[in-house]
Formats: C-alpha cells, structure tokens, sequence
C-alpha cells in the first residue's frame, strides 16, 4: 500500500486517540494481523474506486453526449445494438474477472490472518452483560489467574484467545490488533493476535448484547515482554493485604456489606464468581468495562449508584454510610 | 386510443383444468413456498443431527408402526384420489360424491392414526432440541393433512348441494393435486423422523 | 367442457364507446360507503391502500432515525435512554424492513402489474385484500406495541440467546416474531397472486420477450420471497415456541444451537436484501426507457441478470456470519459467491448506461432519480464487495461502515427508484402530475443529504465506531463525523418533508395528466389515468414490447368477455395464448373478517398456546364463508 495514503489517513482520522482511552481504528494498524487487513483493504478500496470513478465518468459522458433530434423511440439501429449488447458481455466478463482475483487477493490475506503462530499465550476471554472475565490459564494452577476488562500481552508473540458467553452473543473486537470474532453461547471460538508495538488498545463489543452493548468495553494493553513478565508475576499473587486500619474496615465491610458475594478478592474470603475479579483493581486503568477511569472519584460514583451509570447491570445498588464507602474504597485502591 | 378489435375470445370456456386455469397454478405456488418450509424445517433438523453428538437425544427413536402404517396409507391413497381426478374431469357427480367421502375417510384415518404418532415419539418437545424438531416437522406436516381433510370436506358438502356445478370439478382436480403434495411432502419426513435417528 | 357464454349474455362486442365503459365500470367498481370500501377487491384500491400505508411506515420508521441521529449527534447525549435508543434501533429496522421496503415494492406491483400486463384485476384479489389487512394488522400491532413500551429491544435480526425468554422475559421479542408472520403470510400472498397474474393473466401476445421489465423484476422478485420468506417463518416460530412452550431450539444446555437461529434468519436476510433492490431495477428500467425515449439496451442481459441475480441471492447467506467462527476455507468460498452477485448486478448497470449512452434523455425528475441511484448504488455495490472479503469483513462487520454500505445499497438501489417511480407513476394513480420544480428540490435536497447523512459513516466504522451503540464518549472522536452524519440525515428528511408537500398539494392542484403525460410505451399508458375499475374497456392485444411505441394511434384488443359479470382472460403461459375466460371474484367482507380472526389468532398464541385451539374455528369459518360459492351467476356455471 502506498506509504503517504496509509500516513494521510492515519493523521486525518486517528490523531486525537492517542489520549487515554487507547486506539480502536482499523486504520491504525498496530498488529500483524490488523496490518493485514488493513492491506487486503487497501487492495479493494482502490479497484473499489477506479470502478466507481470510470462509471460516474461513462454516466456524465453519455449524459453530454451529443443526441438524435427526432423523438423517434423504436428507430434502433440492429448493428448497433449487437455491438452494444457485445461490449456489455466483455464488460460482464472482465466483471467477473475482477471479482475472482479479489476473492483470491481476500483468501490469501485470510490465510495470513487466521494463521497460528507458534509458542502462543494463551487466555481464556469470557463474555458475560456487560463485561469481559479474563482467565490466563497456566498448566500449574498457581500461575493461573483471573482479571477483567484489561488485557495485558507481551508485544511481538502470537496471543490466542479463546473465547466463550455466559449469557448471549458478544463479539471481541480490538481493531486496531485484529478483527472481531464472536463469542457464541454453547461455542468456543479462538483468534489469535500478535501486537507489534507497545500501547493501549481499545476493544469494544461488537455484537448487539441488550442493554447496556454501549458500556461493554476493554483495553488491551501491549507491553515489552519483560515488562509482562514482570506483571504477571505480580498478578500470580493473592491481593495485598490492607496497610492501616481503614483499609481493614474496607475489607471487613466488603463482605459485611454483600460485596464478597459477587465478587473475588484471592488470598481473602471474598470467592463470589458472579462479578469481576477484583484481586488487583487498584492497578486496572478502567472500571465498568471501559466506561470510566479507574479514579477514586469514579469509583466511588460506581459503587455509591451503579445503576445511575450503567442501568441495567447486575451490581445493585447498597445503602452504604459515606464512611463506609470511604473505607471499602480505601481498601480497593491498595488491591495493586 | 382508437382501438381496432382484432379477435373475439366469447367461444372460449369459463373454466380449465391443470396448468390452463388460474386455481392450479395458485396451488402450485402455495406447494412450492410451502415444500420451502419443510426443506427448511429438514435443513433445521439435519443442522442439529449435525451438531449434536448423540441422536436422538435423551430419548430412544420414535416407534416406527405409526409412520409404516401411514406411510402405508399415504402411498395406498394415491389410487382413489387419482381415479377421484379421472371422474371429476369426466364430471361424473355421483362418482365425484363418493370419492370425495372416501378420500376425506381416508384422511381422518391419517389424523387419527397422526395423533398416534405424536404419541409414540417418546419424546417432547420440551425435552431436548431433537423433541422440539421433531414435534415442529410433524406438526407442520399435520398442519397441511388437517387443511387437506377440512378442504376435502368442504368439497364434498358443497358436492350434495346446489352448488354442485361443473366449475367445481375443476376445485376438485386441485384437491386432488394438493393431496399428492401432501403424501410427496411426507415421504422424506418419514425417513428422516422415523428413520435417521436409527443410523 | 366447452362451457360457451350462454347466447343471452351482454357481452363486450355489442357494446361500444361510452356504453361499454360505464357498463363495465358498473360491475368492476367497489361497492360505495364504508362497508364497500371495506369490501374492495380492486388491485388498484388495494394497491393504493398498500401504498399509501407502507408510506405511512417510511414516515414512522424515518421518524424514529432522526431520534437515533439526534442522541448520537454528540457524545454522551441523554436525549434517549438506552433502553429507548434499542427499542427504537429495533423498530427502525424492522419498520424499514418488513413494513416499508418490501411491502412498498409489493404494493407498487399489485397495482402496477395487472395494468402492465393487460389485465383487468390481479389473480386471487380476495387473497389480495386479505394480505393488505394482515399487513395493516400486522404493522399496527407492532406499533401498538410500541407505544405502550412494548416495542421489540433485540435488534432487526433478533439474534437468540438475547432474545429467549431467559435474557428478553417481556413479551418484546414474541412482538417482534408475531409481526414476523403478520407481514410474511402478507408477503407471501402477494407474490403468490404476482406469479399467477404473471403467468396467466397477460394480454394475448405478451409473450414472454414482451414482457415490460418491471414485470419481469416483479416476478424474480415474488420467486424469491416465495423461497426466502418460509425460513423466517420456521425461525420466528420456533422462537416464539422456545418462549412460550419451552421447546429446546436455541438453548445450547439441550442440544439447540444459537447459530442454528442465525442461518435461519440470513438465509431470509439475504434474499431479503435483493427482494427489495430487484423491483427497484425494475423501476429503473421502466423510467430509464421513458425518459431517455428508447428501450433499454440487451432486455435479454437484463432478464438473465434478474433471475442469476435471484438464483445467487440464496447462495450467499454465510458472509453475514463470517465472525461467528465458521471453518476458513467454506467462508473463503463464500466470499467468491458474495462477490459473484457483482456480476448480474454490474451487468445491469452496463445495460443502463449503454441505454443512456445512446438516448435521448429528457431531464425530468424520475430520471433523475434513476441517475443518483446509479451513483449511490454501484458506490453501495463495491463497499459490498469489500465486505464481502472475510478479512475485511472481520474489521467492519457489524460497524458503521455496514450501516454505510446497505443503507447505499438499500436506498440507492430501492429508495431512490422508489420515489422516482412515485413520480413516474404519480400522474397514472392520481391523474395528476407532481410538481417539476418541487420535484427538483426533493431530488437534490435527498441527493445531498443521503450523501452527508451516511458516507461519513464508512470512515466513522473503520475508525471503530460500532453499530447499535446508543452512546460513545467523547475521547473516541466520533462526535464531528457524527454531528455531520446527523445533519445530512435531517436535510434527506427534509427532501421526504417535501415529497409529502408535492403530493399533497398536487392531488388537488396539480397538471391534469391525461392517458399517456411521458409518452411512454407500456400498456399502463393505454387506459385513463387514473384507471377505470375494470382498467380496460377492452382487453389489448401485445404485438410488440414496446407496444405504444410500436403503434401510437390505435391499440389491437379482444372482444367477447362478459360485460355483465367480472371476467377476466387467462392465456398460456409461454405464448399468451388465449385459453379461458374466468371469472373474477366479486367484493367481499370475507377475507378482512378473515385477516381478523387470524390477527386474533396469531396475538392471542404469544399470550397462550391454548389460542391454537380456540383461534382456529373462527378463521375456519372465515376461510368457508370466503371460499362459499355466493349463488351468483359467475359461480354457477
């Protein structure tokens, strides 16, 4: 593809998503695959184009062309229509021809595309309304461990996600890594991946999912293969216990108050599985799947009035005193 | 517009049999969207056999007697309603009148011995997804035998009264070729209801 | 069997002039007063009514864009809550699809096809009258529904599990598939009725090279929905048995299969895409004729193209599932397919060009009309083509892109036809013309808007922006492509606003039309406009495919029907032979009492499945009582 349009288009259409929400554009490609795509695209976007043009040439040309002046309809000259009706039929032929060497140029960037890399990590992506449970899954249990919404990955090796619904269809899309793939009820699916650079990227649901597909977002985060290492290190550990005395009230409310019911705190007695794990929220970038920051303003908001912000999803709404909130919050920030 | 007339259609007959008259081809295009359904309905069950690893589910096949027999019968009945079709084209009312009885007999008998079968699936449709395929192709086929009857019944009342004129041999040639659309659409049903989940 | 008309009879060839048409207008007119109204089997009062109806739906379903535009002109707008934004998505879909875009297309042709080819009224025109109520009924339920905050929230395409009892417990989605069957069963009627009339109804010698294109597309179009139609069918069905009587299809704990649900539904959906796009062809042959004063180029390609075009339609239903995890190589042939249908299209579009190309255009508004549709379409057709891709299709599938692409396909290559086909045939139904120079402000103001209003949605899906999202934040910099996008949809509303405006006023106001205002040369031109009930005093004799071109100063007919009774001519299928004269059914109360009791019956059987038992008597009595010989002459011979 030629170099200056892919920069135009990158500069016109992607320059202010380099603030904090992350890229989601398929045409800022940051992954093999996307890259890909973005390259079959290309290929068509152009016949698509020159097509396109040579019509609206041949309508305006017949369109000034000089005319008969009689208005005599049924005065059709035989030799004419033949040869008319000849050229329609190579038109109709070289028509054709041009579809089949799309539909190979498509095949051939499809088998790049949905090629398995070897020496591939492997996550387990689930589904559920309105959020994403993440499971990086490990032969040895104890370097298994659950997260949400964020994706962390090591640039530059194959990640392949299997993907399955706890409810209805989503569909996992980070446009600016790979194309989407649907997670179906009853059905596993697998995509795989490879982030060339590091960053942050946005993925979003793509599959209507009820009411709330707007607010089902996450962010896949790419970084240095050390650097994840050393995360994932980190993330293999139950969750900090609380420094000072606020935040063991936040932890003695968090199951006090039904928190623990929903949701998972490892190393605690907080198990629920019907929430996000929150083992280490403290170091997560977004809250309510990419709806809002992670600040202790918003989520503060979230846990006060769920249901304001994201109406309809199950987290309920619990009568807290402020000092409870203040307290439980506390305790939630420490979950580095 | 000056309009020249240029032939006079007034010695042509009011009423046609078959592909000349408007009814048949009404049938045809009802039968053709119709043997869509049941295309799609088998296309729904073989979709399933293929993605299930056991079939049938959770239950044994159906017990095959019901089908044979209607089967059976399905096939038999073709005789009467095709000499049905020969009297009504000769117009032979008192010929007409019979057939029409015995055909309608016929096709409570299929009712009945249908109500049978249901019975005998050993399955219901709320037990598994084959129990609900299986009760949505029988029912739609039923759907179309319990038309037929009532068609046919309707038929041969209208055949003991004074409407009994020759038009009506024509609506009953189209009885008779719906009727064969019935047995033709049971026949793959049968196989596939009473016969795929024994492979 | 030779049954001559008896010696008695007043037939049509004693009969002359002004005698004959007010003797035949007295035994073809609808009944008068309401219950007359309500009895009308004219195809054209039926016509009428279907258009003016699914007109009323384009209002509604237009209505509801403009609200989904203004929320999503800004980020973060409050103007619908997401619960309102998804119900309101649903239903602009299901009213555009289901009770706008193939029932218009359908209505265009229950009254256009009889008169096109020669007939006196549509075959089966109880059943006719019948399909109108059902899809009356049927839309208004929905509605209904609606407006009582019942309105389906799952989406046009309602995809299980979202929509099953467990994830949808209202009845929203049992509206959604009961309206399903409502405008199906009407659906289906109708193309039943156009493929008879077609085959048998045509003026003796309009044989089938003569046969005016629009018919034509109008007959491809009725086999689709003959074939495509029943698989919704099964599906909303199932559906609503899995709701109501807890059967297993969709539920993958029992053997069901949610993907089962969507190879159901697109093996409709696709189909469905070209029953609506085909009769557009349709009309743009016939305006492009007219208007550049010759017969379209290669009727033949044409006709070819039309029925590969129906034949591919069904072969091609996968690239809506391409990222549902289907095996690589069978999606990769279904993007060969997929892309295949460019060619019968693409063929089309060289005809039409070469058509203009060689013409004498006259620059009125339908065909301008036909030429922003060429602009538009072939634009949708070749983001068609890229989508048809698998790779591609993983990026754009289900963003805003899609929306780009069939709403250029959708509008381009039906809407634009359509109102240029109001236009054209205004004058016909109205006997008036539209006004010229309103008319050139509404193409211009829908030229311009469509544009503004949907090509920004094409880079607003490659820059990320998913569908069905009924809101976004204000760092994914969607909001000015948005913000334009919204404006450009209130200008295309505005060119509709004024669409009404000309048809209002030119109702009362407008140019008298006379028979034949284009000059043009099929046979709907031969007879008044508007029509006579019994829309030919004589039945036309075709010699020619152009046949008013052909001979302009007099028209070669039969005589020898019944002037004292409805009586039609059936010919032969291949050669429009002359074979039958047959009676046509008088008006009747029969199939409305009939469409309500099957109303009754199909909402009554969300609600319980013992409506089965009780629903059926009353229709069975209904269908008698149509079916019942009336003792009348016709019936008794």
């Amino acid at each position: 593809m030629p170099v200056w349009v892919r920069i135009v288009l990158v500069l016109c259409t992607t320059w202010p998503l380099a603030a904090c929400a992350g890229r989601q554009s398929t045409l800022d490609p940051q992954g093999l695959q996307s890259e890909q795509i973005l390259h079959t695209l290309f290929i068509f976007l152009g016949v698509a184009a020159i097509v396109w043009i040579a019509v609206v040439i041949v309508l305006a040309l017949g369109m000034l062309r000089r005319k008969r002046l009689a208005d005599q309809p049924l005065d059709l000259h035989q030799a004419f229509e033949e040869r008319t009706g000849r050229v329609i039929i190579g038109l109709g032929v070289a028509t054709t021809v041009i579809v089949l060497g799309l539909s190979f140029v498509s095949y051939a960037g499809q088998r790049i595309v949905f090629a398995k890399g070897e020496n591939a990590l492997t996550l387990k992506i689930i589904g559920h309304q309105w959020w994403w449970e993440v499971r990086y899954e490990d032969d040895s249990p104890h370097r298994s461990f659950v997260t949400a919404n964020e994706i962390r990955i090591p640039t530059g090796q194959p990640v392949k996600v299997e993907l399955e619904s706890a409810d209805v269809v989503h569909s996992f899309w980070v446009p600016s890594l790979t194309g989407k793939m649907d997670l179906i009820t009853g059905q596993k699916n697998e995509l795989q991946f490879t982030a060339k650079n590091a960053g942050v990227y946005r993925g979003q649901c793509a599959e209507f999912c009820g009411l709330q597909h707007a607010h089902m977002a996450f962010a896949v985060i790419a970084l240095p293969p050390d650097e994840f290492g050393r995360w994932r290190d980190r993330e293999n550990q139950s969750a900090n216990s609380p420094a000072d005395q606020l935040g063991k009230q936040g932890e003695a409310l968090f199951r006090a108050r039904g928190c623990a019911l929903c949701h998972n705190i490892s190393g605690t007695l907080a198990g629920g599985q019907l929430g996000p794990d929150l083992t280490h929220i403290g170091s997560r970038t977004t809250i309510t799947a990419g709806t809002l920051p992670n600040t202790p303003a918003t989520l503060g908001a979230w846990i006060a009035d769920p249901q304001h912000i994201k109406p309809g999803n199950l987290m309920p709404k619990m009568p807290l005193q402020s000092g409870e909130l203040i307290a439980i919050l506390h305790y939630l920030e420490q979950l580095k | 517009m000056r309009q020249t007339i240029v032939r006079n259609v007034a010695e042509l007959p009011t009423y046609g049999y078959g592909p000349r008259s408007g009814p048949w081809w009404g049938a045809m295009g009802f039968m053709a969207l119709e043997g869509m359904g049941f295309a799609i309905a088998i296309g729904a069950y073989l979709y399933l056999y293929a993605v299930n690893p056991t079939w049938p589910i959770g239950a044994s096949p159906p017990d095959l007697w019901p089908g044979t027999a209607e089967t059976v019968i399905y096939l038999l009945s073709i005789i009467p309603n095709e000499y049905t079709s020969r009297v009504a084209h000769r117009q032979d009312l008192a010929k007409v009148r019979i057939c029409l009885i015995v055909m309608a007999a016929i096709g409570i008998a299929l009712l009945v011995l249908r109500g049978f079968e249901f019975a005998h699936l050993n399955t219901r449709w709320d037990n598994s997804a084959y129990g609900s395929i299986v009760w949505l192709i029988l029912g739609l086929h039923t759907t179309h035998l319990a038309t037929d009857v009532g068609d046919t019944v309707v038929l041969a009342v209208l055949m003991f009264t004074r409407h009994a004129k020759p038009r009506r041999f024509s609506d009953v040639t189209d009885n008779v070729f719906y009727w064969n659309f019935v047995v033709l659409a049971w026949l793959p049903l049968y196989v596939l209801l009473d016969w795929i989940p024994r492979l | 069997m030779s049954m001559a008309a008896e010696p008695n009879e007043l037939r049509d060839d004693v009969l002359n002039g002004l005698q004959l048409s007010t003797q035949l207008e007295k035994v073809w007119r609808t009944p008068s007063g309401l219950v007359g109204a309500l009895m009308s089997v004219d195809h054209k009062v039926v016509g009428r009514r279907y258009i003016v109806t699914a007109f009323a739906f384009l209002l509604l379903g237009g209505i509801l864009a403009i609200l989904m535009r203004v929320q999503l002109a800004g980020p973060e707008k409050t103007f619908l809550s997401a619960d309102k934004y998804n119900q309101i998505f649903t239903m602009h879909g299901s009213t555009m699809m289901f009770l706008f875009a193939v029932p218009v297309m359908e209505a265009f042709a229950v009254y256009l096809v009889p008169l096109m080819v020669g007939t006196r009224n549509i075959a089966f025109p109880r059943l006719n009258a019948f399909s109108y109520w059902m899809f009356l009924f049927g839309g208004c339920f929905l509605w209904i529904s609606f407006l009582f905050n019942a309105g389906p929230d799952v989406g046009w395409f309602s995809y299980v599990p979202l929509s099953s009892l467990q994830f949808t417990p209202t009845k929203r989605a049992d509206v959604w598939a009961q309206m399903i069957t409502f405008t199906e069963v009407a659906a289906l009627a109708v193309a039943v009725e156009i493929v008879v009339t077609v085959f048998k109804l045509r003026a003796p010698g309009m044989t089938l090279d003569r046969i005016p294109l629009f018919v034509w597309a109008m007959l491809v179009t009725s086999f689709l929905v003959m074939f495509a139609m029943p698989s919704i069918m099964v599906a909303s069905t199932s559906l609503i048995l899995d709701r109501l009587v807890n059967t297993r299809f969709y539920d993958s704990s029992s053997g069901g299969h949610p993907l089962l649900w969507q190879h159901l539904f697109w093996f409709f959906g696709h189909p469905e895409v070209y029953i609506i796009f085909i009769p557009g062809t349709g009309m743009v042959s016939a305006i492009l004729a007219t208007f550049v004063r010759r017969p379209v180029i290669g009727y033949p390609i044409v006709i070819l193209s039309l029925i590969a075009t129906g034949f591919l339609s069904f072969g091609l239903w996968v690239h809506h599932m391409f990222v549902t995890g289907l095996p690589q190589l069978g999606a990769g042939l279904f993007t060969a397919s997929s892309m295949l249908i460019a060619v019968p299209s693409g063929l089309q579009i060289f005809c039409w060009l070469a058509t203009l190309w060689d013409g004498r255009p006259v620059y009125r508004t339908p065909l301008l009309f036909v030429i922003g549709f060429v602009v538009i379409f072939v634009l949708g057709g070749l983001s068609g083509v890229m989508v048809a891709s698998v790779p591609i299709d993983t990026q754009v599938h289900d963003t805003y892109f899609i929306v780009a692409h069939f709403h250029y396909v959708l509008i381009g290559g039906a809407v634009f036809p359509l109102v240029g086909a109001v236009y054209y045939w205004f004058p016909k139904i109205a006997g008036r013309m539209l006004s010229e120079r309103l008319g050139r402000w509404n193409f211009w103001l829908a030229f311009i808007g469509f544009n503004v209003a949907f090509f920004p949605m094409h880079i607003l899906g490659l820059i990320g922006m998913p569908r069905r999202v009924y809101t976004y934040t204000a760092d994914m910099d969607w909001a000015h492509l948005n913000l334009l996008s919204s404006g450009g949809a209130l200008i295309f509303a505005l060119s509709f606003a004024l669409l009404l405006v000309n048809v209002i006023y030119s109702l009362r106001k407008g140019e008298l039309a006379g028979d034949n205002p284009w000059n043009a040369s099929t046979l709907e031109w031969a007879t008044s406009s508007p029509p006579p009930p019994q829309n030919f005093d004589r039945i036309p004799v075709v010699k020619h495919r152009d046949p008013l071109w052909a001979d302009s100063e007099s028209l070669p007919v039969v005589a020898g029907l019944s002037a004292e009774r409805r009586e039609i001519l059936l010919t032969s299928l291949a050669e429009a032979e002359p074979q039958i004269r047959e009676a046509s059914p008088e008006p009747s109360i029969w199939p409305l009492l009939a469409a309500i009791a099957t109303t009754v019956f199909f909402i009554g059987s969300i609600f319980t499945p013992w409506a089965v038992l009780w629903g059926t008597p009353p229709m069975a009595v209904t269908l008698i009582g149509w079916f019942w010989p009336a003792g009348s002459k016709e019936d008794e011979e």
